[in-house]
């Protein structure tokens, strides 16, 4: 049992850290959401190519470093302080989990086109009925010749707008809710019949609805590994949201108290009353169970598949009481000021609002971790 | 990073299991499963084996006693004493007094007091806290003077646990009136035979006596028995309260709590299912799990710091606050489970009477435990105090 960093560990978090003090300061945030395509496409190519950033969390065979998931917390940590839109979470957790579990020729093609910042990969996982139920899947694959016909409607796919591949889960047979039939594909973005309405989300990143319309794909574009396979690429970005909003919270409770230093009310700096300080106090408290979960989820990905999910699942229920905890008090805190656009501390509370319900809520973690760990 | 055991840690492992198994007192057993009220033998009891074996200090450096252990180690003992519902050894001597005596005290002090800590030939109570001095401990008022080689210690300590059967006392007295509150302050080892002591008994709300008043009346106490430089005291009493702290949060014993519960509610019925198919009450254990498990990782993240050379500060804060709170919710959970059966007042066995207590055997202590443990979040600086220390230490407010 060890929990330190390695050097390599505290490098990349430092290198990290730097680059994005520099490009990521609120008013250049602001501008790239106002921007046309809401980012800056130069930032994710600095951070593949300049940083070699992207390379971390894959195999020395795939041309990468070595690392995985403690490389991915550690930069998912990093851009939660700056509330960054970059697709780390869709395009190296994601795209590049299923693929290095799934390994073939489509891994071997398409992880370094990751590692180099060319490939950006979206998750088109969710479907307007299903909410957190990973197998409540109308969207088709039927076999034809060597490929599959695909049709049907994903909702709410981060990143889309931006991406040149698509994770699609689809039923190639069963039930709309049973978990046998239920794949996953990974496809060019513009593939003829795709279709998308692109819009802005509340937390600063880009997402569309996406069609398929009889959109033919060939067999290859199948990573086998079924539903097994996308939980276990989901438990991996459930943890790291975890590891996000161990960033947004300790920096909700850091500018909470700068805050209330400066903050002159009745004669005095309103940090100096207690009232004040025993919430920040408490703040503080629940910003350190984040980050504590966000490191146990992190650690328990490579157990069994029930032990692995009983553990997630903990992570993600914990995660969102306390970062529901620390940004209503962060808002709270700040007064009026908190809720207006003007001061970065609301746009932390709004993403972390959404990480609150993003891969399932508190709600439906506590179900999935009880019914894994107590009898029926 | 990992969280796995080593091979080395595994087989440590099953060596404490085994040493546990072979050596844990079947009396001892006994009455901790009926639920008696322990005696000081019974204590000391357990204390003696560990010491027998090397064991009773792991924390402690090796030159003085301690086990060399790694913090690993030392993780996985404190782990398996809990989950075999080990009783906790009394922290006064082994956690509290004897850190100071080996970081301030004189080589004297080192050579008299360390050994008969260690052995539990000197059992130690903590005189800390007055009627007029609870969370704002640095306005006591216990005070001594000098004459000649002696200081004259004259007040009143209060909540002084186990004093009752103590032999010797650390006790924080002023020695300066006249200075700012923490700087005149000092730290006094007494031998609780001096004429002059009194032990008052405290009964709290479940019915126990582990709580005393200490009143002190012209106590000669000899000038070597002061730790530290006169005046201060309150540097040991700082260091006290941050070692106390890390211990407070009390991981392995609350997990053990949350799987008795477990098992308490897979046997109680609530209607045709087991109670912890009652889809409240198994929310309420599974969000306890979970937050023991943050509590856990954190704990685990000040060692790892701690490793690292940063030593235990006001972090530990929020070991306390955090685990302080689980242990009352658990004992809330327990009480809840009895049901009807929280309510008969079981005071132990009278003379010749060995009836069963009423209802089932777990019952009978889960309200005086729920009642008890509102003692954790008042004691070692109340929450309200730890909330305080953050504030002031880590967020610099």
């Amino acid at each position: 049992m060890d929990l330190s960093y390695n050097e390599t560990q505290g490098m990349l978090r430092e290198t990290l850290a730097r680059f994005l003090a520099d490009t990521y300061d609120f008013e250049s945030r602001k501008k790239m959401l106002a921007s046309p395509t809401g980012r800056d496409p130069g930032i994710w190519k600095a951070i593949a190519t300049e940083l070699g950033l992207t390379c971390a969390p894959f195999a020395e065979e795939h041309g990468g470093m070595g690392g995985g998931a403690i490389e991915n917390m550690i930069m998912m940590e990093e851009f939660g302080k700056v509330i960054a839109i970059e697709p780390w979470l869709q395009t190296v957790v994601i795209g590049g989990g299923a693929l290095k579990h799934a390994g073939g020729a489509l891994a071997e093609a398409t992880i370094p086109a990751i590692i180099s910042g060319d490939a950006i990969i979206a998750f088109a996982y969710a479907e307007p009925q299903g909410r957190y139920n990973l197998a409540d899947i109308g969207t088709t694959a039927k076999a034809d010749g060597a490929g599959y016909i695909l049709n049907g409607h994903k909702g709410v796919v981060y990143a889309a707008p931006w991406a040149t591949h698509l994770l699609v889960t689809a039923r190639t047979g069963g039930g709309r809710r049973d978990r046998a039939g239920v794949e996953l594909f990974l496809i060019e973005a513009n593939r003829p019949g795709v279709t998308r309405r692109d819009y802005p989300t509340v937390d600063g990143f880009m997402a569309s609805e996406v069609y398929f319309e009889n959109v033919a794909i060939p067999g290859e574009a199948l990573l086998t590994g079924g539903i097994d396979l996308i939980e276990r690429v989901v438990d991996e970005a459930t943890v790291a949201v975890c590891a996000e909003a161990s960033g947004i919270a300790r920096t909700m409770v850091n500018q909470t108290v700068e805050y209330t230093k400066q903050r002159k009310q009745f004669g005095q700096p309103i940090g100096k009353f207690q009232v004040l300080q025993h919430r920040m106090s408490d703040m503080f408290v629940e910003a350190e169970q984040v980050s504590s979960m966000a490191l146990m989820g992190t650690l328990k990905l490579d157990e069994a598949a029930d032990a692995r999910k009983a553990a997630v699942s903990m992570a993600k229920a914990k995660v969102g009481k306390s970062l529901k905890f620390v940004g209503q008090n962060a808002i709270q805190t700040h007064g009026g000021i908190g809720i207006t656009m003007e001061l970065a501390i609301g746009h932390y509370f709004k993403r972390g609002t959404m990480i609150e319900g993003q891969f399932g809520s508190i709600d439906h973690h506590l179900d999935r971790f009880e019914a894994l760990s107590y009898p029926a | 990073m990992d969280i796995d055991f080593s091979p080395e840690d595994l087989a440590f492992r099953d060596e404490v299991r085994t040493f546990i198994a072979e050596n844990y007192p079947a009396e001892l057993r006994g009455k901790q499963d009926e639920g008696d009220e322990l005696s000081k033998e019974d204590f000391l009891s357990w204390h003696r084996i560990l010491h027998k074996k090397g064991w009773v200090a792991p924390a402690w450096p090796v030159e003085y006693g301690g086990t060399g252990w790694t913090a690993t180690q030392r993780f996985i003992f404190s782990e398996e004493t809990a989950r075999a519902d080990c009783i906790r050894l009394m922290p006064f001597g082994l956690s509290m007094v004897g850190p100071v005596i080996y970081t301030f005290g004189t080589p004297e002090q080192k050579a008299k007091f360390l050994p008969r800590i260690l052995s539990g030939e000197d059992w130690w109570c903590q005189g800390y806290s007055e009627p007029g001095a609870g969370s704002d401990l640095a306005s006591l008022r216990t005070k001594a003077e000098r004459d000649g080689d002696h200081y004259v210690v004259n007040g009143q300590k209060t909540w002084t646990t186990m004093a009752q059967h103590a032999d010797w006392g650390f006790f924080l007295v002023r020695t300066n009136p006249d200075v700012k509150q923490q700087e005149g302050i000092s730290f006094l080892l007494i031998d609780m035979k001096t004429p002059g002591i009194e032990v008052r008994p405290i009964i709290t709300l479940g019915g126990e006596h582990e709580v005393n008043e200490v009143f002190l009346d012209n106590v000669r106490v000899p000038i070597e028995n002061r730790v530290y430089e006169e005046d201060k005291g309150w540097t040991c009493a700082k260091f006290l309260l941050a070692h106390e702290r890390t211990g407070i949060a009390g991981v392995a014993g609350s997990k053990r709590g949350i799987e008795k519960i477990k098992e308490i509610a897979t046997t109680e019925m609530d209607g045709d299912k087991p109670l912890l198919s009652n889809p409240f009450f198994r929310r309420k254990v599974a969000e306890l799990e979970m937050d023991l498990t943050a509590l856990e990782y954190t704990e685990l993240r000040t060692l790892a710091g701690e490793a690292a050379g940063k030593g235990p500060g006001p972090e530990s804060s929020v070991l306390k606050i955090k685990g302080s709170e689980i242990q009352q919710r658990i004992t809330e959970l327990a009480l809840e489970a009895a049901g009807h059966y929280g309510a008969p007042y079981f005071r132990g066995f009278g003379e010749g009477d060995n009836e069963h207590p009423i209802g089932p055997d777990w019952a009978h202590r889960t309200a005086p435990s729920y009642f008890n443990v509102r003692k954790t979040t008042i004691y070692g600086g109340s929450n309200e105090v730890q909330r305080g220390i953050i504030a002031k230490m880590v967020l610099g407010l």
